[in-house]
């Protein structure tokens, strides 16, 4: 433990780009949670005397079309933004390694089945089928939520499954087995532990894309209505001023969404590092 | 190992992707069936009567079992039936088919920049590994994929258009000044050309740059991260070293040999890639007023018409499968190992 500790700080000291990633990463967490405590203004409060007004002193990011405070509604935004894509990728975590573990461990027409259904998922592009599912199921955030985890869900299942594929060879399970362990817990137990650390660089790599998705989801009009903040939205309702000028509405939401997919990008890529050197390219 | 020939390769991957096109049409079907609320009470309006709406299940096939109504589903995919627009009023096969040179021209100008911009990137940062060109390559890697495709577009415009004015504004495929060419292949650069049109070539060119260069930049972070470890993969393999201490000239050691194989994993991140482009095209075409398939999707989920949504859905996944398709393929022409071990 004392080595992994010793080999993170090394980590973080080699790479200062990864040790701000880590930052902006807390940052975010202390903004999801304490929001509304955070920003200065009330972030639905419209008040029109104060519409679109650049960014000064009183306003650091301006104000939008109703005179809502842009910083506030940036601030607010996060936890919806983090939220989707935590929840998101946490069903597609259980759920992908669960049917990747059981594809791998049972092999035969378990593994059949499964991976003829991811092979289906992938075959579509995956913004595309997140848009017509959610078209399908209804324009909700749960429905945003549900066609994320959908979409993500082949990520997993094939990582869980192809490591898997591998540790089942392993002496320890076979040992496991011959003590009297049975399939479940010899999955949960004993394979899936050693599984974990894997997944986890895959899990923040493909958190920025699932806040991508989520974002560009409601860019076009699907799941958070308005007046909600959340990026995505923000930007879409900044794009109809854009042209006449007035670019904080869009280029404020648009920068901090663009920062926060880059530090789960470069959180990841130190992950990586820090837990398997050799995946590094 | 006996060599099977590239023919039987090719017809092989061909009939393995027919579960793959099955596999499409039952999750479209099921999307389909999965409409919010009863179908029929939505295709029959709000002011409909329990009757109209009973009647309208039973034209709809509503009311058999889902097996049944999956066959006639069927039926109406191979007659090339997708249901009408409620919005534009014609059929969905004919505003997908009108749309989709456009869409296909933007996707492709999208994929020729971030290929013209990746390739070189890529191989000079395996060439120089470690200097900061490698670094700045790394970046621009890890930048590329967090940029999101409509935010990027926006800046675009903002800056070359609001500020510069350099660029055209956002006004589709062409400025209102100009008519279309006649349709010969759907795409504008292309038929202005074939009809000599020189200015007419420059206007829609002009007008494609931005929403291209927006869709390629997207593109280019994979492309060029897997150009880059690929290179260097082979740049440091066995037979190389034999090439270089053979005394070949240096050019014809990093295109005639390093290069082609490394264009083998590149080829493969294509799939991906693909599926970035064809997911981003519809944000790019929503932010530039694109008139393509895209933009019509996205009208279409805007004003509750799901037909067009379902018809897309199909489309863009048949397109992305047949895509696999031809990168499987181009996978065989290119390695000369192809058949050796499948």
């Amino acid at each position: 433990m004392n080595e992994t500790l010793r080999h993170a700080r090394y980590v973080m000291g080699e790479n200062l780009v990864t040790f701000g990633a880590f930052i902006f990463f807390f940052a975010m967490v202390l903004f999801a949670i304490f929001g509304e405590a955070i920003a200065p203004y009330n972030p639905l409060a419209s008040n029109s005397a104060l519409a679109l007004q650049p960014p000064s002193f009183a306003h650091w990011f301006g104000t939008d079309e109703l005179g809502r405070d842009v910083l506030s509604r940036v601030i607010v935004a996060t936890r919806l933004d983090l939220g989707i894509a935590v929840v998101a990728v946490a069903l597609s975590f259980v759920l992908g390694s669960i049917l990747g573990t059981c594809a791998a461990y049972f092999g035969g027409w378990c593994d059949r089945i499964i991976s003829r259904l991811i092979d289906t998922l992938m075959a579509f592009p995956l913004f595309v089928l997140a848009m017509g599912l959610v078209a399908a199921l209804g324009n909700t955030i749960e429905n945003i939520i549900y066609a994320t985890a959908i979409i993500n869900l082949p990520l997993y299942t094939r990582v869980v499954r192809s490591e898997v594929l591998v540790q089942r060879q392993a002496g320890y399970v076979e040992a496991a087995h011959l003590v009297g362990n049975g399939h479940l817990r010899i999955m949960g137990n004993h394979i899936f532990p050693n599984v974990l650390p894997v997944t986890m660089v895959h899990i923040s790599l493909n958190m920025g894309w699932a806040i991508l998705n989520a974002a560009g989801l409601s860019f076009i009009g699907l799941g958070v209505r308005p007046p909600t903040a959340e990026w995505g939205i923000m930007v879409a309702e900044g794009a109809t001023y854009i042209v006449s000028g007035e670019w904080w509405l869009a280029l404020f939401p648009g920068t901090v969404l663009m920062l926060a997919v880059f530090c789960f990008n470069l959180l990841g890529d130190g992950l990586r590092d820090l837990i398997d050197p050799r995946m590094r390219t | 190992m006996a060599k099977t020939s590239k023919g039987t390769i090719i017809a092989q991957r061909l009939l393995s992707s027919l579960p793959t096109v099955i596999g499409v049409v039952i999750v479209t079907f099921l999307l389909t069936r999965a409409l919010p609320g009863d179908p029929a009470a939505f295709f029959a309006g709000p002011a409909a009567t329990p009757e109209a709406i009973a009647e309208i299940r039973q034209t709809l096939g509503l009311d058999r079992s889902l097996p049944e109504q999956f066959f006639i589903y069927l039926g109406e995919l191979a007659r090339g039936d997708l249901g009408n627009s409620l919005t534009t009023g014609q059929t969905v096969v004919y505003d997908l088919t009108t749309r989709l040179p456009a869409s296909l021209e933007l996707t492709l100008a999208g994929l020729a920049f971030a290929i013209a911009l990746a390739l070189p990137l890529g191989i000079l940062a395996a060439l120089r590994a470690g200097s900061w060109i490698d670094h700045g390559v790394r970046i621009l890697a890890t930048a590329g994929v967090s940029l999101p495709t409509f935010f990027t577009g926006l800046f675009l415009l903002y800056v070359l258009y609001f500020r510069l004015g350099i660029a055209p504004p956002p006004t589709g495929r062409l400025d209102i000044l100009y008519s279309a060419p006649n349709q010969v292949t759907g795409f504008y650069l292309i038929d202005s050309l074939l009809e000599g049109d020189l200015e007419l070539f420059w206007a829609s060119l002009t007008q494609l740059v931005l929403p291209a260069i927006t869709l390629g930049l997207f593109a280019l972070a994979p492309l060029a991260r897997v150009t880059r470890a690929a290179m260097l993969g082979v740049l440091s393999s066995d037979f190389i070293r034999t090439a270089r201490a053979s005394g070949l000239p240096p050019l014809q050691v990093l295109f005639g040999y390093a290069f082609r194989n490394a264009l083998l994993p590149v080829v493969t991140t294509f799939g991906v890639v693909f599926s970035f482009l064809l997911g981003a095209n519809i944000l790019v075409e929503k932010v530039f007023a694109w008139p393509g398939i895209g933009s019509y999707a996205v009208g279409a989920v805007v004003a509750s018409d799901y037909a067009p949504v379902q018809g897309f859905v199909l489309a863009m996944a048949l397109l992305y499968v047949v895509l696999n398709l031809l990168i499987d393929m181009l996978y065989v022409v290119i390695d000369p190992r192809a058949g050796v071990e499948t």
